[in-house]
Formats: C-alpha cells, sequence, structure tokens
C-alpha cells in the first residue's frame, strides 16, 4: 500500500468515552464548567476552572478559526497540525484535511468533519470552509484520498498485521 | 531572605562527547559528575546532596533510576532531589539546591544532566510520543501528528501572524550561534552560517528550516553548588545564584496564548528576588531547541518588548561583541550541543564560563559579573516548565 496511512486511534478512557462515542456520530462534545460557565477541552471530570465535578457534555456548532498551523511532509504528503480556536472559547488541537493546505492562514475560517483513525475510531479534524464543495480540486492532492493529512505510521497497527 | 551569598556554584563540567556509542548512559552522568567535582576540587565523597531528572539511567523503573545512580557514584547522601522539568530541571535544581543548603539538608550539592539520542537512534518525535502515551491528553493530541517540529513551528508560524516577524529574522539567530561555535571545538556545527544558507536549507514544519533546529547529540554535564562555608575552603570563583523563578505553562482548558510562556513569570520572579533588571544583563544562557524559542522567551523575560524580538535578534544583536546582548557563547544546542534533548545544562554551563571569564576569548564578555540562565522544558506550544536563574560573581 502506499502511504495512506492512518491515523493513530486515540485510547478513550471512562472520563473520555462520551466525547469518542459522539465522534462516532458524527458530533463534536465539549465539557462545559458549570460554576464558571466555560467550555473546556479536553474534557475531564473536575473543571480546571473551578476544581468542581460540576461539568456537563454539550455539542459545539463545529466552527473555529485557525489559530495556528504547521505543515510537514509525511510519507510524500502534507501534513498540517493546527490549534483550532472554536467558537465556544477553547482551543483545541487537531489536523486540516479534505483541503488545499497549501495556502491556509492563520484566522480562517474552519468546520469539523470526521476521519477514522486506526482502530475505526473517528476522529474530529478540521476543514476549511472555504473549500467546501471542492473537495478532489486540492493542489496538494488532498481530498480524495480519504484522511489523507494524518499520515503517519501506527507500528502498533502496522507491524500487527 | 536573598540568595545571594547563601550557596556559590563551585564546579561546572561539560562532556566533550557529542556521540556517546561507546558511553553508557550511567557512565556519561558519572564522567561528567567526577568532572565538575574536580573543577570544584572537591570529590565523590564530599557530595551528600544530588539532583537528577528523567535522563537519569533506569529512570523508566519507578523510583530506581535515582537510586541506581547514587549506589554507582557511591554517594552517601543526606538530600536527593529528582524534580523531572525536561530541559529546565537542571536550572530548577540550582535553586532547589540552595533551598536545601539554606535548610541544612546538605552542603555540597551535585546536579548531572547526560543523554544519548544520537547513539540510541532516539529521535525527539520518538521519545514525545512514547512519553505520552499515559497522559490524560495523549488521546486529544496524539492522533494528530504532534512531534517537536511542527510544535515549534506552529509557535513561529503565529508570531509571523501576529507581529511581521520574518524567517530572515529568526535566521539571524541561527547565524548568532554560528558564529559563537566556530570558537568552540567541541560544537558540532563549527561552520559559520549566513541568513541566506538559513533560509536555503529545508523546510522542516512551517516556517521552520532545518538550520532553524537545534542539533541532536551525546554527552552531559554537570554542576557542583555549595555552602558558603565550603565555598570559601575552596580557590574558586565564587558565583552565587541571587534569584530564581520557575513555573508550568499549560493550555488552561484551551484558553492560552501560544506565545506567553511560562518564562513571563519566572523571569519576573527571577529578576525581582535578584534585584535586577533585564537591561543589566549582558550575557544570557536562553534555551535554543529552535530559534523561534529564543525569540519568544527573549519577549517573554523582557529583553524587548512584546511583537519586538524579531528587531532584536536581527543584524547580530546577540553575537558577543557586536550586538546589545551575548547569548549562548558556546553555540548553544543550535550549533554546538543539545545533550540528550535536554538544554538547560549546558546553558548553566556556559554561563559560569562567562562570570568566571573563562569562555573563549572571542566570544568572553568583558567583565561579565551578572549573567541569566533560562530553559524551557518541555513544548513551548503546550505545557512546559520554565526556569529562570540569574547569577553573580561576588
Amino acid at each position: 500500500m502506499s502511504g495512506t496511512t492512518l491515523p493513530i486511534a486515540p485510547e478513550p478512557t471512562s472520563e473520555t468515552a462520551e466525547f469518542w462515542d459522539a465522534a462516532n456520530e458524527g458530533r463534536l462534545l465539549l465539557k462545559r464548567c458549570l460554576g464558571s460557565g466555560r467550555a473546556f477541552h479536553p474534557p475531564r471530570r473536575i473543571s480546571p476552572f473551578t476544581g468542581r465535578p460540576e461539568t456537563e457534555w454539550f455539542e459545539a456548532s463545529g466552527a473555529g478559526k485557525i489559530y495556528a498551523f504547521s505543515i510537514t511532509q509525511r510519507c510524500g504528503a502534507p501534513h498540517c497540525i493546527a490549534y483550532v480556536k472554536l467558537a465556544e472559547g477553547p482551543i483545541i488541537l487537531s489536523a486540516l484535511t479534505e483541503c488545499d493546505v497549501s495556502s491556509v492562514q492563520i484566522g480562517e475560517p474552519v468546520k469539523v468533519t470526521f476521519v477514522p483513525s486506526a482502530s475505526g475510531q473517528l476522529l474530529p479534524m478540521f476543514t476549511l470552509i472555504s473549500n467546501e464543495g471542492q473537495s478532489g480540486r486540492g493542489g496538494a492532492g488532498l481530498g480524495h484520498q480519504g484522511p489523507a493529512t494524518a499520515r503517519f505510521l501506527d507500528k502498533r497497527q502496522t507491524e500487527g498485521k | 531572605m536573598t540568595l545571594r551569598n547563601q550557596a556559590f556554584v563551585v564546579g561546572a563540567y561539560e562532556h566533550p562527547t557529542r556521540d556517546a556509542t561507546r558511553i553508557p548512559l550511567a557512565q556519561l552522568h558519572a564522567e561528567v559528575a567526577v568532572g565538575a567535582l574536580a573543577d570544584a576540587g572537591l570529590t565523590l565523597s564530599d557530595v551528600d546532596g544530588y539532583f537528577c531528572a528523567g535522563d537519569v539511567a533506569g529512570w523508566d523503573a519507578p523510583g530506581c533510576g535515582p537510586f541506581s545512580m547514587v549506589e554507582y557514584l557511591g554517594l552517601d547522601l543526606r538530600h536527593l532531589d529528582t524534580t523531572e522539568s525536561w530541559g529546565s530541571a537542571y536550572i530548577n535544581h540550582v535553586s532547589h539546591a540552595v533551598q536545601a543548603i539554606v535548610a541544612g539538608k546538605c552542603r555540597v550539592a551535585l546536579i548531572t544532566q547526560a543523554g544519548r539520542p544520537r547513539a540510541e537512534r532516539l529521535s525527539p518525535e520518538r521519545m514525545h510520543a512514547e512519553q505520552t502515551q499515559s497522559a490524560h491528553e495523549a488521546q486529544f493530541e496524539l492522533p494528530y501528528g504532534p512531534v517537536v517540529t511542527n510544535m515549534y513551528g506552529m509557535v513561529a508560524a503565529r508570531h509571523m501572524y501576529e507581529h511581521g516577524t520574518t524567517p530572515e529574522q529568526l535566521a539571524w539567530i541561527k547565524v548568532a550561534a554560528s558564529h559563537h561555535a566556530q570558537h568552540n571545538p567541541n560544537a558540532m556545527l563549527r561552520q559559520v552560517v549566513t541568513v541566506e544558507d538559513v533560509l536555503a536549507s529545508p523546510m522542516v514544519a512551517t516556517p521552520l528550516h532545518r538550520l532553524d533546529c537545534c542539533v541532536i547529540s551525546d554527552g552531559g554535564g554537570a554542576l557542583v553548588i555549595v555552602h558558603p562555608d565550603v565555598a570559601r575552603a575552596l580557590d574558586r570563583p565564587m558565583i552565587t545564584p541571587t534569584g530564581a523563578g520557575f513555573t508550568v505553562k499549560h493550555l488552561n482548558g484551551g484558553y492560552f496564548d501560544i506565545l506567553e510562556s511560562g518564562g513571563v513569570k519566572s523571569g519576573a520572579e527571577a529578576f525581582a528576588e535578584a534585584g535586577v533588571r533585564p537591561e543589566d544583563i549582558r550575557y544570557a544562557s536562553i534555551y535554543d531547541s529552535f530559534t523561534i524559542t529564543v525569540l519568544v522567551q527573549l519577549e517573554n523575560l523582557g529583553f524587548c518588548p512584546v511583537g519586538q524580538g524579531g528587531r532584536f535578534v536581527a543584524d547580530g544583536n546577540l553575537i558577543a561583541g557586536v550586538g546589545r546582548l551575548a547569548i549562548n557563547t558556546d553555540g548553544g544546542g543550535l550549533c554546538s550541543n543539545h545533550p540528550g534533548n535536554r538544554g538547560g545544562m549546558t546553558k548553566l554551563i556556559e554561563a559560569v564560563r562567562q562570570l568566571r571569564g573563562e569562555a573563549h576569548p572571542a566570544v568572553q564578555v568583558p567583565d561579565c559579573g551578572l549573567a541569566l540562565v533560562h530553559g524551557t522544558g518541555g513544548q513551548l506550544a503546550s505545557r512546559h516548565g520554565s526556569a529562570t536563574l540569574i547569577l553573580e560573581r561576588v
């Protein structure tokens, strides 16, 4: 096979299973601290703002803007890691997919999309809103090879098969 | 309580190797320990306080690595401190050593650091992945492929976006390091490079080029800090820590400024304790895992206003004898040595050389009586430990 290696699979815990179950349904969940009203990420039982367990899950809009990004070459294809500032407030680490990353700019609006990891677990990633409807035309060859951005080897997966 | 004259740095030693294929890790630690103690005029039997971090052999066996090293060295301890904050740990250890000496818990404190990523073919990328697997946030980060280069690349990209910093300005930091490294026979990269050379090197992680990155090297170093009574009995220059600061910067639930490192807090605390200002400093050892690391830390420490880092580092301003602030006159991590992917110890050692007047004559800051050492351990773009230390020759 060519370099279309799937992203390594996340390893959910009892604290985070709800997040990953929702991702498999195409929904991005965030935690909200009920004491302060602020959304936070990564999700955990205890609020990082108040130290209290009063938190709740809620579905994020999936909209955000690129806060920072960096492109590396992996297996001959560009990989674009990014911090995305979500409309709900938190900045989360992710990657761009299904778009031409060669012209990405900080501040550009993005929306969530879900791509399979090595275990089949879907991962939230982001795509440029300006690229909507242009999938397959990307100059970098992304968008028509499945989850082409996160192309680094999951040794446990590749060596086990 | 003031730190001044409470304890003295009397021994420093940097291992000359950059390729330890034939030197096992524990032996590296032992060689730098013996080297620093010999520099001080002391021996292993004088040591009653030992300080090390996660780079000791056997660290992965919980709690055993430090004991193993203590046994190897044959130490008879009253005090052990294994505070781990990655590359900044050893700068932090100096502060802890002073505290322990003041509290009467030890009189001769030994700090060692060593690593052999070249010999073990252990890339920072692999280390990053292996060492964060069990962290809570790993499941939300590792699938996206964070490695040390693209994480620092994001910091550089954001700095360029917010402040108009240019790749040429970042390149000047490497140029300065290379001007210093040409005088260091042990440096990995001794050839002087130009801004054009940096920009012509391959892109590693946008916007960082290969020459924006530090070297990967084997080696290590050690430091000896002692009680004033011990220092006075030794015939060594008297160098005392006068200010120290430490903090952990993290992502705060998703609300953070990627350009504000822990250096903002650790630096302010160290300057306040020492009673000096950035303008008073003429030599600084500034952690230089990447060019952008230096630029952000210089701003965060107050050497220039936020956003002005690009202009501050350009045109040779960091070159000894040329610019306003000489940094990393041994060539730093960018050109000389970054043993075990942990730069804090070599930063301390070059500051000691400067304060003793033992730096290479071509890069010695005249009458250097005050030096700052600053380190970032971990990832500038996410969570890291920042340690700042101010040293004075008295």
